[in-house]
């Protein structure tokens, strides 16, 4: 019971922070029809400006000026870089993409070598928020939540009740309709996809120093995050949501789990040569197979239900 | 139609050619192997682009069927040192191209179900589950440390052991010649004609009575048959095959090369295979930031020529023809001599800032173009960045010259077609 609800606590976390990913990926999306391979790039550039910034200036200025340095950043290559290739179709923005993301990492090694940084959790954020049983629950967690939550909240306003709010759903839908309307619909794109941006550098700020700033967390976080939102439906938030809380789940409770099928058949009181084939195939433990798990849940949606579980279209 | 079976036979004989006399001219061991790696490249990347170019499918995930081909390979050679299978070294690369294909048609039955970007997605969660795979079954994939296997096996036959990097070249080259006439001749028959119409018009096919999906199942199957060929000549070279060959990275590079030598032509991966594989092997001896260059250069590619280089070179070829091609050479040399100012100040730019960021292994200053640089003062600094934003400025002035002698050109080929 006590492993039980810690980790319910830790997957919670861990999904809200994936839903600040995979939120501001999937608005760009349903958008611009172009996945953004660069999206988990922004969040590692925000992890890393963070750290700059707190170095000089401390964590609490970081964690509000790092977000708009990165939407400021995203802005600006959606107008030079994803509008100039936009002409020559899908493919070449979506290798535009791809080739930022290489890129980014390699500035990263650039400034800040190819070793950890040493970012850490604020002082005062550094004690221990409650106990369950014997475990004691750490506040920064539950900062990361309340952050994550209101964000979910802040971005549900804008969306729902604000004019610009509006504007942007209803590009998303008709923008040569908003466009007639006279509005400036290639500035809301640049808005969204900077908006995106920012969300997922201040989850790069948050998330940073709870798991640990290198330059290959782009790429580990990056494919989880696109995992999501394929499974969640492309372009669907409340589908984002669901499934960033089910991989958040499902990442952290496999990988603590140390069964196998060999206990389950030795339990059925079957027991198999030690050298075997099927002694070796059986005896792979759900932990082990925890990496492979989100990959495979993908592709098995994408057979079954290729518009994910609550997307609407598929390209 | 004889002059173009003419004009063909040529060039076929003339690449034959140059894949013999090569190794007699650059006799180094380090050519020696970067041409054998430039050959593996070159039926891979042919293979790739028969899904990108031929077909409009955008995979991520192609290395897995050379990865899959080449562990495949990696065990036969360890049973045929065994003593356990009796086959020749030679043909190793054939088995390779059938566990491709084996691979290629469960795989590919999956994938290619979908067009575009869901094609892209399920590509790359397939190559994302195959690489998360290769922890789990360290018997197949041999774990951390990959599989470590021995060409030299069998009976040497006629004198071929494959001990000599020189015979294991040829037998490269070899295989590399005769996949791509294989692979070129496949786009003249019915199946590769029917691939492009399904990369322009899938609607159009299915209108015909085509089955796009199947056209496009039966190109991915093909496609890794030839990965598969090029991963089994990669176990022949290397010995050793690990995980990393399965991996994401992998398959970016192989797109990487399709997308720089240009996908609109069939000899444009060609190009971008040895390029490629040149620039990895010569400028990684150079420098530490030679995956940043790179990126670089694939992103500047990607902004500015989505045909590659070989389009590039066909936009060139009217003007060859009609002998107007000095005509641009001297707006070319004043505009490639500040791009060289550009990259001049650039590369020091980032030299510097490795050495500063890595200065206690590489040391604070460091010799760069004949000169000693000291990361620690300021002045190369300011010199590298006045040169870099001043070179950008003349740069850009440059280019204006040479768009208008295009313009002449232009303006000079179309009086002349008309004339």
């Amino acid at each position: 019971m006590e492993f039980f609800l810690v980790q319910l606590l830790n997957s919670l976390s861990y999904g809200l922070l994936l839903f600040m990913l995979s939120s501001g990926l999937t608005l760009i999306f349903s958008m611009m029809g172009v996945l953004n391979f660069a999206h988990a790039s922004f969040y590692m550039l925000g992890a890393y400006t963070a750290f700059q910034l707190s170095r000089y200036f401390g964590f609490w200025p970081a964690l509000a000026i790092a977000p708009f340095l990165i939407g400021i950043l995203g802005a600006l290559t959606e107008r030079y870089g994803l509008r100039t290739v936009h002409k020559f179709g899908h493919v070449a923005e979506l290798l535009f993409t791809f080739g930022l993301f290489y890129l980014i990492e390699e500035i990263v090694h650039l400034i800040w070598g190819r070793a950890p940084v040493d970012y850490r959790i604020p002082e005062s954020l550094n004690f221990t928020a409650f106990s369950i049983f014997s475990t004691s629950y750490p506040a920064y967690r539950v900062f990361m939540m309340v952050v994550s939550m209101g964000m979910l909240l802040g971005l549900f306003l804008l969306l729902k009740r604000t004019r610009i709010g509006m504007i942007i759903q209803a590009s998303l839908t008709h923008p040569e309709m908003v466009e007639a309307l006279g509005h400036d619909v290639p500035r809301v794109f640049m808005l969204v996809f900077g908006g995106g941006c920012a969300l997922a550098g201040l989850a790069g700020v948050i998330g940073g120093n709870a798991f640990v700033t290198e330059p290959g967390m782009a790429a580990a976080v990056g494919s989880i995050v696109f995992v999501v939102v394929v499974f969640g439906g492309m372009g669907s938030l409340p589908g984002a949501f669901i499934a960033s809380l089910f991989f958040g789940a499902i990442q952290t409770f496999s990988v603590a789990l140390d069964y196998s099928l060999l206990d389950v058949v030795a339990k059925l009181g079957v027991s198999l040569a030690p050298d075997s084939g099927w002694r070796q195939l059986l005896s792979i433990t759900i932990a082990q197979t925890a990496p492979v798990l989100p990959y495979l849940l993908m592709v098995l949606m994408l057979i079954v239900r290729p518009t994910g579980l609550m997307g609407t279209r598929e390209t | 139609m004889s002059g173009v079976l003419f004009r063909r036979l040529l060039i076929w004989g003339l690449t034959a050619a140059v894949m013999i006399l090569v190794p007699l001219l650059f006799k180094q061991s380090f050519a020696l192997s970067m041409l054998s790696q430039m050959g593996i490249a070159i039926i891979f990347a042919l293979s790739y682009n028969m899904l990108l170019g031929q077909t409009g499918m955008l995979s991520f995930g192609h290395a897995v069927y050379y990865g899959l081909g080449a562990f495949v390979c990696a065990h036969t050679l360890n049973a045929i040192g065994a003593g356990k299978l009796a086959l020749p070294v030679m043909l190793l690369p054939l088995v390779g191209g059938v566990a491709g294909l084996a691979f290629g048609i469960v795989f590919g039955y999956v994938t290619t179900k979908r067009s575009g970007t869901p094609f892209a997605m399920i590509s790359l969660g397939i190559a994302e589950m195959v690489a998360a795979c290769a922890l789990m079954f360290p018997g197949f994939f041999g774990g951390e440390g990959g599989i470590a296997t021995n060409r030299q096996v069998g009976q040497a036959w006629h004198g071929l052991s494959f001990g000599p990097q020189i015979q294991v070249y040829y037998l490269i080259a070899g295989w590399c010649f005769l996949c791509m006439i294989v692979m070129f001749a496949f786009t003249q028959t019915p199946l590769g004609r029917m691939a492009n119409a399904v990369r322009d018009n899938p609607e159009r096919v299915k209108f015909v009575g085509y089955n796009a999906t199947r056209v496009r199942y039966l190109v991915f199957c093909i496609a890794s048959f030839f990965a598969g060929i090029a991963g089994g000549l990669g176990t022949i070279n290397y010995e050793i095959v690990t995980a990393e060959n399965v991996g994401v990275i992998a398959s970016g590079n192989v797109l990487i090369m399709s997308f720089v030598g240009g996908v609109g032509h069939f000899f444009g991966p060609v190009i971008g295979a040895m390029l490629v594989s040149f620039l990895q092997s010569a400028l990684s001896s150079y420098t530490q930031a030679w995956l940043l260059y790179f990126g670089l250069f694939f992103v500047v590619m990607i902004l500015f020529a989505p045909g590659g280089i070989a389009s590039l070179i066909m936009l060139h070829l009217p003007a060859a023809r009609n002998g107007l091609l000095p005509r641009l050479i001297p707006s070319y040399l004043i505009s490639g001599a500040a791009l060289a100012v550009v990259l001049g100040g650039f590369i020091t730019l980032v030299e510097m800032t490795y050495h500063l960021e890595m200065g206690e292994e590489l040391g604070k200053s460091f010799k760069l173009f004949g000169l000693i640089v000291d990361v620690t003062a300021v002045t190369p600094w300011l010199v590298a960045a006045v040169v870099f934003v001043a070179g950008l400025g003349v740069f850009a002035a440059t280019v204006k010259v040479v768009r208008r002698s295009w313009d002449g050109i232009n303006v000079e080929l179309q009086t002349r077609g008309a004339s």
